[in-house]
């Protein structure tokens, strides 16, 4: 007997994906099929569908069916300041080099609910560099981006990320960064104030502005090879000469065709820097 | 003699007290080994380990990496799965890392990484299910069989934690039951005999 309540197929899959991109243009055919499958298995059994043909007929009778697939499709996990050894790297070798820039410009692509940006904006204001920075925080899934703008953690969290920020070589009152209210931790308004949420699909949508650090931790890792190179090309033109992309612990550049463009700075934390 | 098989990828999954198998496993690897061999195993979270250096010593012949993103599945590498992801493989033979929710309490799952790779290698599949305490790993193995893959479970009356070998048994009745040291040889030939 399967122990799945729900079954998919990579063919069945495949012909979602088309359906998905002419009815709703957003083009998913590009995304790791390992991972993708698994996000359609969850979105089944999360529905208590069971074939390929019950997801199609749910998902073409109803625009508002749509928006709540799109919410589940996406591995929308993040964390504060996950793995500090990435932001202590930061601390000490990109902020100081941003602090040459008068106006710093920051791209987080995919920050999901937040977490990854306000973490980065506490560096920043410890390095005395906030009010000088603009933060563009982007996301495909417009339900994260409202959560984020919120700026509300769930409190049961706040000891791990504590431990975290410790970790990264923080070493204020973390406490002070937000504030307890009921089950959540409300990120202090000063440090959101430089922070623009808005969406923006890395598939479909083009550049926007010049950046001096473009941060996508963990979104590449479920792209194709091919996606993943036009989605560093897009990211490289989007940098100043000279300018840092930060991507997850797990990600290359080794396996793109746009790794030349770029040089370590971290190999260990995945720190590039775009060649002059 | 033991039947011999032939299998385009070994996949092993053990949780508390499986350390030492895995490492008995990887010392019998014959250097000659020509399919890949892929290890998830559960570590606690946040703790900066050193098993791929554990290991290492254990099996100076054959190197054990940690994979990074998109990197590819090749024969005669040894993979243990990156802590705090799973640890997918594509249709292409490449790795992709999913940092999505916990499966049995657990972030590389055992039952993730066994069915991705059943999806892919089918019958050609050898799934190892070793010591445990949890229920991590029964799914896997069944996804495993039935796509006529073939899986060997650590006896339970050998393993420091026997619970999680012990559902799968329960599971799924054409498990094959071996002791460590018939683990260890069954491995060996499998990595010799496959040229
Ligand atoms: C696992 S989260 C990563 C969050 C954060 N960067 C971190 O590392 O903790 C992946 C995010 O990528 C977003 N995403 C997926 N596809 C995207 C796309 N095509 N364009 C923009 N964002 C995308 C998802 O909505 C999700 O919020």
């Amino acid at each position: 007997m399967p122990h799945r309540k729900s079954e998919i197929t990579e063919q069945e899959l495949n012909d979602l994906l088309s359906l998905i991109k002419q009815v709703y243009g957003y083009d998913f055919t590009g995304y790791s099929k390992a991972s993708l499958l698994r996000r359609f298995q969850k979105v089944m059994d999360d529905a208590k569908m069971k074939t390929a043909y019950d997801l199609r007929f749910y998902l073409t009778n109803d625009r508002k069916h749509f928006d709540w697939f799109l919410q589940t499709v996406t591995v929308n996990v993040t964390e504060m300041f996950r793995d500090p050894g990435f932001y202590k790297a930061v601390r000490e070798k990109v902020i100081q080099r941003l602090a040459t820039y008068p106006i710093i410009k920051i791209w987080h692509a995919g920050c999901s609910t937040g977490e990854e940006v306000f973490s980065m904006a506490i560096l920043l204001h410890e390095a005395g560099l906030l009010e000088r920075t603009k933060i563009y925080a982007t996301d495909i899934n417009p339900a994260n981006l409202e959560k984020a703008k919120k700026g509300i953690m769930p409190l049961q969290q706040m000891k791990d990320y504590t431990f975290n920020y410790q970790q990264s070589g923080g070493n204020r009152d973390f406490a002070d960064y937000y504030t307890a209210r009921y089950n959540g931790a409300l990120i202090r308004k000063e440090l959101r104030d430089n922070i623009v949420f808005a969406q923006h699909n890395l598939v479909t949508d083009g550049m926007f502005n010049e950046f001096q650090l473009i941060c996508c931790r963990n979104v590449l890792i479920y792209f194709e090879k091919e996606l993943q190179n036009r989605v560093i090309s897009l990211f490289e033109e989007s940098l100043s000469s000279l300018g840092y992309l930060a991507l997850g612990i797990k990600e290359s550049l080794l396996f793109t065709e746009v790794r030349n463009k770029f040089e370590p700075v971290d190999l260990k934390n995945k720190i590039f820097r775009k060649k002059q | 003699m033991m039947p011999v098989t032939k299998h385009d990828i070994i996949v092993i999954g053990g949780s508390a007290g499986s350390i030492p198998v895995v490492s008995a496993i990887l010392d019998g690897l014959s250097p000659s080994l020509n399919v890949p061999v892929i290890i998830v195993l559960h570590r606690q979270r946040n703790v900066n380990s050193e098993m791929t250096r554990i290991f290492q010593s254990k099996s100076r012949k054959i190197k054990v990496t940690e994979p990074e993103d998109k990197e590819p599945v090749l024969p005669g590498h040894i993979y243990l799965a990156p802590q705090n992801y799973h640890l997918l493989v594509e249709q292409e033979k490449c790795f992709s890392l999913d940092y999505s929710e916990q499966v049995h309490f657990s972030r590389p799952s055992i039952d993730v990484t066994f069915e991705s790779i059943a999806n892919v290698y089918g019958s050609k599949t050898l799934g190892i299910l070793l010591s445990g305490a949890n229920k991590d790993g029964t799914n896997g193995v069944e996804y495993i069989l039935q796509h006529k893959g073939k899986v060997l479970v650590q006896d339970p009356a050998t393993a420091e934690y026997p619970a999680m070998v012990r559902f799968a048994i329960e599971k799924c009745s054409e498990v094959i039951v071996y002791s460590p040291d018939e683990l260890v040889q069954y491995i060996a030939n499998v990595s010799t005999n496959n040229a």
